[in-house]
């Protein structure tokens, strides 16, 4: 079959590799139908994540059809269009009874500080993703959902992982009725985490990149706010000066590792790795937030150390929360909110690309060329 | 849990402390609502696991736990030097850098590998599409010159450097 090979930093390719087996009772085999390129994959693809091994698949957002269920597998039949979340849970240890999904006991054995996620390096469970032809799904009886009737494939992509992260960062910020929310990032996780803060009754929602087509983009469908940080010069007086110097209720950290807009964080977080990532926005969300505020994080960081100034985080009395999206505790609502057209996830893709294109796809992705938001990857078995 | 390094030693008695548990107050719950709590984490790692994936492969596990998750990855097993490398780094717990940074050096190891590997299998990586360089031609040829600009420039630099070293033996 076709699958994304990693060979390195900055490089990938489409190469043939044998066909993933039932290695588990609980096992399913997936065809995939659609796949994402996610700014996730961009710290693999940059190589910041410690225990990415030449030849791994990425992949944890997508569709497919059950082609193969192992003896145990009983949520889901072969034949069946099922949307996977990316994180792999086995739905019986202590924290997935808790809804934590995203921080399962059982199934990543080289981490127990990650949860496992499908092709995310080693350090998140070795798992091949499913930028791919074909993906094994493990734990089949708890991950995989049933695409509901009628939903569109590009609506049910999203919702492994884009639509539940940029709920659940709103979901984590504690919002209340009137509440001023600053989004850090305008990719697609900051842009539904705008659209979604709506929902919790946001008072005010301003975004935040460097990316003009991005910001754009994010004022139309998120109907927010949107400023450029090159142009509003220093983030802590423009968040004061917009909140008659309180500050911002929330801050949303939508961004992660790859953050750009201070040279000293980027020199020391995304070249020489001397920390987890470049912690530019988290930074400036402490700084913009008020007093007692809460910081949601769901920008992605390695698993060493951040400079972030946890100072202030005391001296604020700041709450942060953050994680890995629980997709599976979300689901059930925010299918709802897709069925009755309160989200429009499949407006965010820009990008339809063949898998075999799949080095475009994620040069396309990752230098932000011909206004991309978010990209799909098509297996060639599927038509259009 | 056969490992007895793991032990639960909790939930002990503290009755006699007076005022325990006076203020407790359940509905004090920062992970509400990511979180159903039930606090079952108290009773240990007790819950009914999983059926055991067989280990067919070198699965490396971390030593802040007992054992192998009931489930694992099986893609890419360590293996040559990067291996070495790798089977070292997780005799460190994941509270160390002597765990994350020689899996760092372990992955840039395994990128050469990955090359003599494709030269083994008779294949020249095409550098070129690897990178993506084909969208870059395409969306943003002035950057993609910019690109090859610098890179030519640093290597007629170092060819530059050599050159003139030669001339001064
Ligand atoms: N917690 C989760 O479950 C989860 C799930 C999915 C993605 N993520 C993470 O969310 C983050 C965003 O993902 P994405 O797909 O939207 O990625 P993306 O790369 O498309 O978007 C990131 C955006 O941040 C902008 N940016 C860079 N520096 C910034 C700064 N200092 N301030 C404001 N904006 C800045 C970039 O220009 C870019 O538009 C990533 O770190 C990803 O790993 C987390
Ligand atoms: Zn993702
Ligand atoms: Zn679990």
């Amino acid at each position: 079959m076709l699958a994304m090979n990693y060979r390195g930093p900055k490089r990938v390719r489409i190469d043939h590799k044998p066909m993933p087996e039932i290695l588990h009772p609980e096992d399913a085999i997936v065809r995939v139908t659609r796949s994402c390129i996610c700014g996730s994959d961009l710290h693999l693809y940059n190589g910041n994540v410690p225990d990415t091994r030449v030849g791994t698949t990425f992949g944890h957002e997508f569709t497919g059809e059950v082609v193969e269920i192992g003896s145990e597998v009983t949520k889901v039949k072969v034949g069946d269009n099922v949307l996977v979340p990316f994180n792999i849970a086995c739905g019986k240890c202590a924290f997935c009874r808790q809804e934590l999904y995203g921080n399962c006991h059982e199934s990543n054995s080289q981490a127990t500080a990650v949860g496992a996620i499908f092709g995310y390096s080693h350090t998140a469970g070795g798992y091949d993703g499913g930028q791919a032809e074909y993906v094994r799904v493990p734990y089949a009886n708890v991950g995989p959902t049933v695409i509901p009737e009628g939903m569109d494939l590009d609506d049910a992509v999203l919702l492994t992982d884009v639509v539940p992260t940029g709920y659940q960062a709103a979901e984590m910020a504690g919002i209340q009725p009137g509440d001023t929310v600053m989004v850090f990032g305008a990719g697609p996780v900051g842009i539904m985490a705008a659209k979604c803060a709506w929902l919790f009754g946001a008072g005010r929602v301003m975004i935040i990149d460097h990316i003009d087509y991005r910001l754009e983009f994010a004022k139309n469908y998120a109907q927010c706010e949107a400023y450029n940080f090159e142009e509003i010069g220093d983030l802590a007086v423009f968040a004061k000066k917009q909140t008659d110097s309180l500050g911002a209720d929330v801050c949303i950290d939508a961004v992660g590792a790859e953050a750009a807009g201070n040279a000293m964080q980027t020199i020391t977080g995304r070249k020489l790795l001397l920390q987890a990532g470049s912690a530019t926005a988290l930074h400036w969300a402490i700084n913009c937030v008020k007093k007692g505020g809460i910081v949601s994080i769901v920008g992605v960081y390695g698993p060493t150390d951040n400079l972030v100034p946890i100072g202030n985080v005391l001296n604020k009395g700041l709450t942060i929360r953050a994680n890995q999206a629980s997709v599976k505790r979300l689901l059930p609502r925010l299918i709802e909110h897709v069925q009755n057209g309160i989200l429009n996830p499949k407006e965010l893709i820009t990008h339809r690309i063949p898998l075999e294109e799949v080095a475009e796809g994620y040069r396309l992705f990752s230098a932000k060329l011909d206004n991309c938001i978010k990209p799909v990857l098509i297996p060639p078995s599927v038509k259009s | 849990m056969e490992n007895t390094d793991f032990i639960n030693k909790r939930g002990a008695d503290y009755k006699h402390i007076k005022g325990w548990g006076i203020d407790a107050d359940p509905k004090n719950d920062p992970t509400y609502p990511m979180k159903r709590r039930t606090n079952e984490e108290h009773k240990g790692y007790t819950w009914e696991r999983p059926t055991q994936q067989a280990q067919t492969v070198e699965i490396l596990h971390s030593i802040e736990r007992p054992n192998l998750t009931a489930v694992f990855g099986t893609s890419v097993p360590p293996s040559g030097l990067s291996g070495m490398i790798r089977r070292m780094a997780f005799k460190k717990s994941e509270n160390e850098y002597g765990h994350w940074l020689p899996l760092i050096l372990a992955d840039r190891v395994n990128v050469v590998e990955g090359v003599i590997d494709d030269f083994m299998h008779g294949t020249f990586p095409n550098i070129f599409v690897e990178k993506g360089y084909v969208a870059q031609w395409r969306h943003d040829k002035p950057g993609l010159f910019a690109k090859l600009a610098v890179v030519a420039a640093i290597t007629a630099g170092a060819v530059f450097l050599m050159t003139r070293k030669n001339d001064d033996d």
